[in-house]
């Protein structure tokens, strides 16, 4: 579904990271670590296309995304239900309807309906729906950005640091959706450098450890 | 039975689409003023560029319905100058007196009575003589003592005049008569008239021109103050077909809206205008409509609204194009 064939990226005459290869085929589970400013965040927007790879080649579901128009990248991103960092809400729209955002622009907002409930239920979040991101307070609005990003049911999932404000009981919930939404054919790759959360997950999936150090994307050890 | 060339069969083939296509757009074109509340909610409300959107069609519509009746009043003008001074013609016969005068007026009543295209001819009297010259020379003119030519009123009703042959057969047949067919001073009048509906209707053209200018600014600034919603829409799959309809549809209703008023506030000034009698000359206090014209003032809202949606369109996927 998404690849990257020998990419790099660079800026202001640094390379961030330079010939890194890596596939997310439909079921598999990915944990991506290393250290803060390694590039993680930017090895996630290479994979949605809001950046565009320096050197090598990235392939959203067949199609080089260098090459794709912005309709394209639009129709790859509906495929693709990302976890950001810094959540990107519309600070003006109900959380409800923040949730609803992928379906409302997809024009399925008709689907929405029964996928909400069962959403904010399980993120916890049904006291919440009517309130404003800017009310919510760290570890709701993750929870509110991964409802979002599951809400199309995507072939990817892509979370970056999904389990930072949250505390203990609420992402071994958040992992657990995670876990069933890879059980349905999902590939899931998440930047964390929660070690707690990747040992957790291990016990219940095969999930691969990549680790970004130096420019490099290595295998993590066994420890992991 | 020969088969059709190529283009004309395509060309008939797009015809008998035509009414379905026609359809087709006319339902994309009220969905897309219904719109879809939830999409377009995404876009925030933009409070200074909504006021402005809507002030500037308001004002403009307001000025375009006196542009409209500016240029339709002077083309009624232009045409019935024209008309009028086409269908008369003047006859100057030397002063003369006694029988001469009589006679004269009696054999310049004959040519033009067997003359083809003239329906009448009516020798003014000494009073209506007298009333023409009284603003020059004042009151109680004694005309007897002044040799004061005597005119003839000519009414044409026919296409086949010919002017230069009555001139000849009156040289002829009474020497000293000019006749006037107003040709002289009528084309200046006819193209000054014609010159101010064309000014009128660049004025409106101005006007358009100038209400998408100001519209383009403010979907553009509503365009530059979302730039973080538009991101976030993207980041969620949104085409820029998608976010622009946003922008669009918002600015194009209240364009429309504003036009509306406007145009009523434009109508309802120019009903309360003084009305005067165009004939007299009182032409710019005679400005207005007139019976159907009543309902061309309403075509402005949609041509501000569909001004509003090429602009903003324009601009918001251009707009679109060049942020990352």
């Amino acid at each position: 579904m998404i690849e990257l064939d020998g990419v790099g990226y660079g800026y202001g005459g640094r390379t961030l990271f330079s010939d890194l290869s890596m596939a997310l085929a439909p079921g598999s589970f990915h944990f991506l670590t290393g250290p803060s400013g390694a590039g993680k965040t930017t090895l996630l927007k290479l994979c949605y296309a809001e950046l565009t790879a320096t050197e090598g080649r990235v392939t959203l579901w067949g199609r080089d995304a260098a090459a794709m128009d912005r309709d394209a990248v639009a129709l790859a991103r509906r495929r693709i239900g990302v976890v950001h960092q810094d959540c990107q809400f519309l600070d003006h729209l109900p959380v409800s309807e923040n949730i609803l955002l992928p379906l409302t622009v997809a024009g399925r907002q008709d689907e929405g309906g029964q996928n909400l409930r069962e959403l904010l239920a399980w993120v916890g979040l049904t006291a919440q729906a009517g309130r404003l991101p800017p009310e919510l307070s760290g570890g709701e609005r993750q929870r509110a950005a991964l409802a979002r990003a599951v809400i199309t049911s995507p072939d990817v999932i892509l979370a970056d640091e999904p389990t930072g404000n949250i505390d203990w009981e609420m992402s071994q919930r958040l992992l657990t959706l995670l876990i069933e939404l890879n059980r349905m054919g999902k590939a899931v790759l998440i930047a964390t450098h929660d070690l707690n959360l990747i040992r957790a997950a291990k016990a219940h999936v095969a999930a691969r450890v990549l680790r970004l150090r130096d420019g490099r994307l290595l295998q993590a050890g066994a420890d992991l | 039975m020969r088969p059709l060339p190529v283009p004309v069969a395509r060309v008939l083939g797009l015809l008998a689409r035509a009414p379905a296509e026609g359809v087709r757009q006319g339902r994309r074109f009220v969905a897309f003023l219904a719109g879809d509340p939830q999409a377009d909610r995404a876009v925030p409300p933009t409070g200074f560029t909504a006021s402005l959107t809507l002030l500037t069609s308001g004002a403009m519509a307001f000025l375009a319905v006196f542009a409209l009746a500016l240029a339709l009043a002077t083309g009624r003008l232009a045409e019935r100058w024209g008309e009028e001074l086409a269908e008369s013609a003047t006859l100057r016969l030397p002063p003369a007196e006694g029988d001469a005068a009589a006679t004269q007026v009696a054999a310049a009543l004959r040519v033009l009575d067997q003359t083809p295209g003239v329906g009448e001819a009516r020798a003014l009297t000494a009073d209506e003589n007298r009333a023409l010259l009284e603003p020059w020379l004042g009151p109680d003119l004694p005309l007897e003592a002044l040799p004061v030519p005597q005119l003839v009123a000519v009414t044409l009703d026919g296409e086949d005049f010919d002017a230069e042959g009555l001139r000849a057969r009156l040289a002829a047949e009474v020497p000293g008569a000019v006749l006037d067919d107003h040709t002289a001073w009528r084309a200046p009048l006819v193209v000054a008239a014609g010159r101010m509906r064309a000014l009128g209707w660049l004025s409106l053209l101005l006007i358009a021109g100038s209400t998408g200018a100001m519209i383009t600014l403010a979907a553009q600034a509503a365009l530059a103050a979302n730039a973080q919603v538009i991101r976030v829409l993207r980041l969620v799959g949104a085409r820029d077909i998608t976010i622009a309809r946003a922008f669009v549809r918002r600015f194009t209703l209240r364009a429309g809206w504003g036009a509306a008023a406007g145009t009523l506030a434009g109508m309802l000034a120019i009903l309360l205008l003084p009305s005067a009698d165009e004939s007299s000359g009182g032409f710019l206090t005679g400005l207005g409509f007139q019976g159907a014209g009543w309902l061309a003032p309403l075509v402005i809202p949609v041509l501000a609204a569909g001004t509003a949606f090429a602009a903003t369109r324009a601009a918001a996927l251009r707009t679109l194009r060049t942020q990352s």
